[in-house]
């Protein structure tokens, strides 16, 4: 009993704080807890991550988006909060909405199907740092875990086309799988390419090597084609325009979720903004140093003495990290509301015959550079 | 044990067709258009369009009434393009009274014409986005299209279907100031398309999705009655307000913009895109001379009849609205109403083509076609 809290404590969960002698309830407790708060993560990203698209959209639109709806307790949502209380009186409409469930679906799929999208996104963050030092459980494999585990969302798309009995959510379905099994594949191989270069898979190695020598992104210009790479394919792989295709809503009606409502259609919905903050979140951490302050980093290439003007240390590394993520996700929305949507074989040939085919040569031309400059 | 039949047929994979069946309720069939596509995988092997969801006896319905009250039905015709269709409508029946109309209206009527011309095509270049995927741009184009309503409500207190142009002159004259308010949206709105140039015209995955896609040859065009921007950009000069002219149109200098091909082919869907694009800034044109030369004062209510009552026989009429080419072939029996009314909608026979240039093509591009072909089911169930 006492190995197998062991192994629970240290080994599974990563946690030395957790004393050796405590019991499996306890573990359980723990475990829970953190699943909470991975849970209230993903909910409070979701909720932000919403009501900053339709701001965004908004302003990209010439309008003004949700105004009317103030938080509970602060009258005047239009006045003084823009509306800020709208994704919480959604996501309550959403909850309480009629499940609904097509009489020729396959019910258990159709039930079970939304799950497992949102419990791939669910694991995935448990590998990723949202901070120094800020894991549930900082894996010797982290990158291979996240990739791995983010890639089983797509069984769970597949099932619910396949549960709707819906020609519409089929399609979408098909569209999926053949575009997240494509875009895996450049966005594999540009990581590769970093674990080349740090001979890690962890991600505080990673950013560990970042801080002593520079961000991947400056790195070499193989580096930045890879990270350009790998911020496309990640776009892709959360079905965002213009790579929106699985749901693409002009003409698939909504491609996958077609038949789904209420609060499975709102597990969708927290999953997809949960795979963008995952997305967002690789990409900072891999090529643009994660938690390290942007400050410091080019001070200290420039061969300042450290500081305080570093704005270093574990509180600004969260605020660094979380500035890059919505950044990034900024810019995953810049997208969406600019371009129009590619059509299905413009999107295979750009895995397979552009990003793949640079991948690999980046991979070849960053072992040469390190060869030479390393 | 199985039969000899299923031995053979044993472990082979059997594929076939499906039926998709897009519409009535879809988000990119531009009302209630029901299409009925044959599908392998994404690739589309026929598309046969289904109509009639809309469809309110509007040919019947005008044997009942006058020919005054025809005009808001004509309106609700093609609903994008109120204004156009009841000028031709009032056009039609002038020609068969002989009614001469006073300069004033006429102005009044090609401004009115004009403007509706890019709000219809305006909508038509928004929607075109949305079929696409690019949310944003239908946004910009509808905000410009407030303002043209804005000036439409100025003008006639409505701001879709307008009861505008009687037979015989225009319901009200101008208000105070029209022509400024005119003036000033015409020189706000006219940067307004490079930025549409901007968003979507060029946009590189916008060229791809429309280039070379869903050529429509001009023999195929002429064969299927395509009329309107869907004929010019295939490349045929053909534009009833320079080849027939009606009204006062003979008086403006606009150019009849084809299709170039200026990215793909000849008559593909971006083609048919930047025709309207263009026939917008050749509307602009239009307007402004045609407020240059209005007459500053006349009685826009002079030649309306006390009583419409054509004589016997026959007419038929017709004016390029904003998709094409408008007919109404009206019989008269000397009385009040309408004997019988045929309307020869642009629509209709820009829509019949769709199996013609989008077989053989993606569910995508079937969409693009469409948004492309810009149809109004309004006008084509009547």
């Amino acid at each position: 009993m006492t190995s197998f809290t062991d192994f629970l404590t240290t080994g599974l969960l990563g946690l030395s704080w957790v004393p050796d002698s405590a019991w499996a309830g306890g573990v359980l407790a723990v475990a829970i807890l953190l699943g909470l708060a991975v849970f209230t993560l993903m909910a409070l990203n979701a909720m932000v991550a919403v009501y900053f698209e339709r701001k965004v959209s908004a302003f990209m639109q010439d309008r003004l988006g949700p105004m009317e709806v103030g938080l509970f307790g602060f009258r005047g949502g239009k006045r003084f909060w823009g509306g800020i209380g709208q994704t919480v009186a959604d996501a309550v409409k959403l909850v309480i909405k009629e499940d609904t469930i097509p009489a020729d679906s396959d019910p258990r799929l159709f039930r079970f199907a939304p799950f497992l999208i949102f419990g791939a996104a669910f694991c995935a963050f448990i590998g990723i740092p949202v901070g120094y030092g800020l894991v549930i459980s900082d894996f010797n494999i982290g990158i291979l875990y996240v990739t791995a585990i983010s890639s089983v969302g797509v069984i769970g798309i597949i099932l619910t086309g396949w549960a709707s009995n819906n020609k519409w959510s089929l399609y979408g379905a098909m569209r999926s799988a053949a575009q997240i099994i494509s875009y895996e594949l450049p966005l594999g191989l540009s990581l590769l390419l970093v674990v080349m270069v740090v001979g890690s898979l962890q991600f505080h190695d990673i950013v560990a090597w970042q801080e002593e020598h520079r961000w991947f992104l400056i790195h070499s210009p193989f580096t930045m084609v890879a990270f350009l790479i790998f911020f496309m394919s990640g776009v892709a792989e959360v079905n965002r325009t213009p790579f929106d295709l699985p749901e693409s809503e002009s003409e698939l009606v909504a491609g996958f979720m077609t038949e789904y409502s209420g609060f499975r259609w709102a597990i969708f919905f927290l999953s997809e903004y949960a795979n963008m903050a995952i997305i967002s979140l690789m990409t900072a951490i891999v090529f643009l140093g994660g938690w390290l302050s942007p400050v410091g980093s080019l001070l200290r290439l420039l061969g300042v003495p450290e500081g305080w003007y570093y704005l270093d240390g574990p509180i600004w590394g969260v605020f660094w990290i979380m500035g890059k993520v919505a950044f990034f996700i900024f810019v995953m929305m810049w997208f969406r509301w600019t371009w129009p949507r590619l059509r299905v074989d413009q999107l295979m040939y750009t895995a397979w015959k552009v990003f793949i085919p640079f991948s690999l040569a980046n991979i070849f031309f960053v072992g040469v550079w390190e060869l030479v400059f390393g | 044990m199985k039969t000899a039949e299923e031995l053979k047929n044993f472990g082979v994979i059997k594929t076939e067709e499906m039926v998709l069946n897009m519409g009535p309720q879809h988000p990119s069939t531009h009302g209630v258009l029901r299409l009925k596509i044959k599908t392998d995988g994404e690739i589309v092997s026929e598309i046969e369009p289904h109509i009639g969801y809309l469809h309110r006896c509007f040919e019947k319905h005008c044997e009942n009434v006058t020919y005054e009250q025809v005009i808001p039905y004509v309106d609700r015709c093609d609903y994008l393009a109120s204004m156009n269709n009841s000028h031709v409508w009032a056009m039609a029946v002038e020609k068969l009274m002989g009614i001469e109309i006073p300069e004033r209206v006429e102005y009044i009527r090609v401004i009115m014409a004009e403007l509706q011309r890019i709000a219809s095509h305006l909508m038509a270049v928004g929607a075109m986005g949305l079929d696409l995927g690019g949310i944003t741009p239908i946004t910009y184009t509808f905000r410009d299209r407030e303002r043209i309503l804005d000036l439409f409500e100025y003008v006639s207190g409505a701001r879709l279907l307008y009861n505008y142009i009687w037979i015989g002159g225009v319901a009200h004259d101008l208000p105070p100031n029209f022509v400024q308010h005119t003036r000033d949206f015409l020189d706000w709105f006219e940067p307004q398309i490079v930025e549409y140039d901007r968003l979507l015209t060029y946009n590189k995955i916008f060229i791809e999705r429309t280039a070379d896609v869903g050529v429509l040859p001009a023999d195929v065009a002429i064969n299927w009655g395509c009329t309107g921007p869907v004929l010019r950009a295939s490349g045929v000069e053909w534009d009833l307000r320079r080849a027939e002219p009606y009204s006062i149109y003979d008086r403006f200098d606009f150019d009849v913009v084809v299709g170039k091909g200026e990215v793909g082919t000849v008559g593909d869907c971006w083609d048919r895109y930047w025709v309207r694009v263009e026939e917008m800034r050749q509307c602009i044109r239009i307007v402004r001379q045609a407020l240059d030369q209005l007459p500053p004062d006349g009685d826009v209510h002079a030649a309306v009849p006390k009583k419409v009552r054509p004589p016997k026989g026959e007419i038929h009429f017709r004016a390029e609205n904003p998709k094409g080419d408008l007919g109404f072939y009206i019989v008269s029996d000397g009385s009040p109403k309408p004997y019988r009314v045929k309307m020869r909608s642009p629509a209709f026979c820009n829509l019949s083509v769709i199996n013609e240039i989008a077989r053989g093509w993606m569910i995508s591009d079937v969409i693009a076609v469409l948004g492309s072909l810009d149809i109004v089911l309004g006008e084509i169930d009547r």
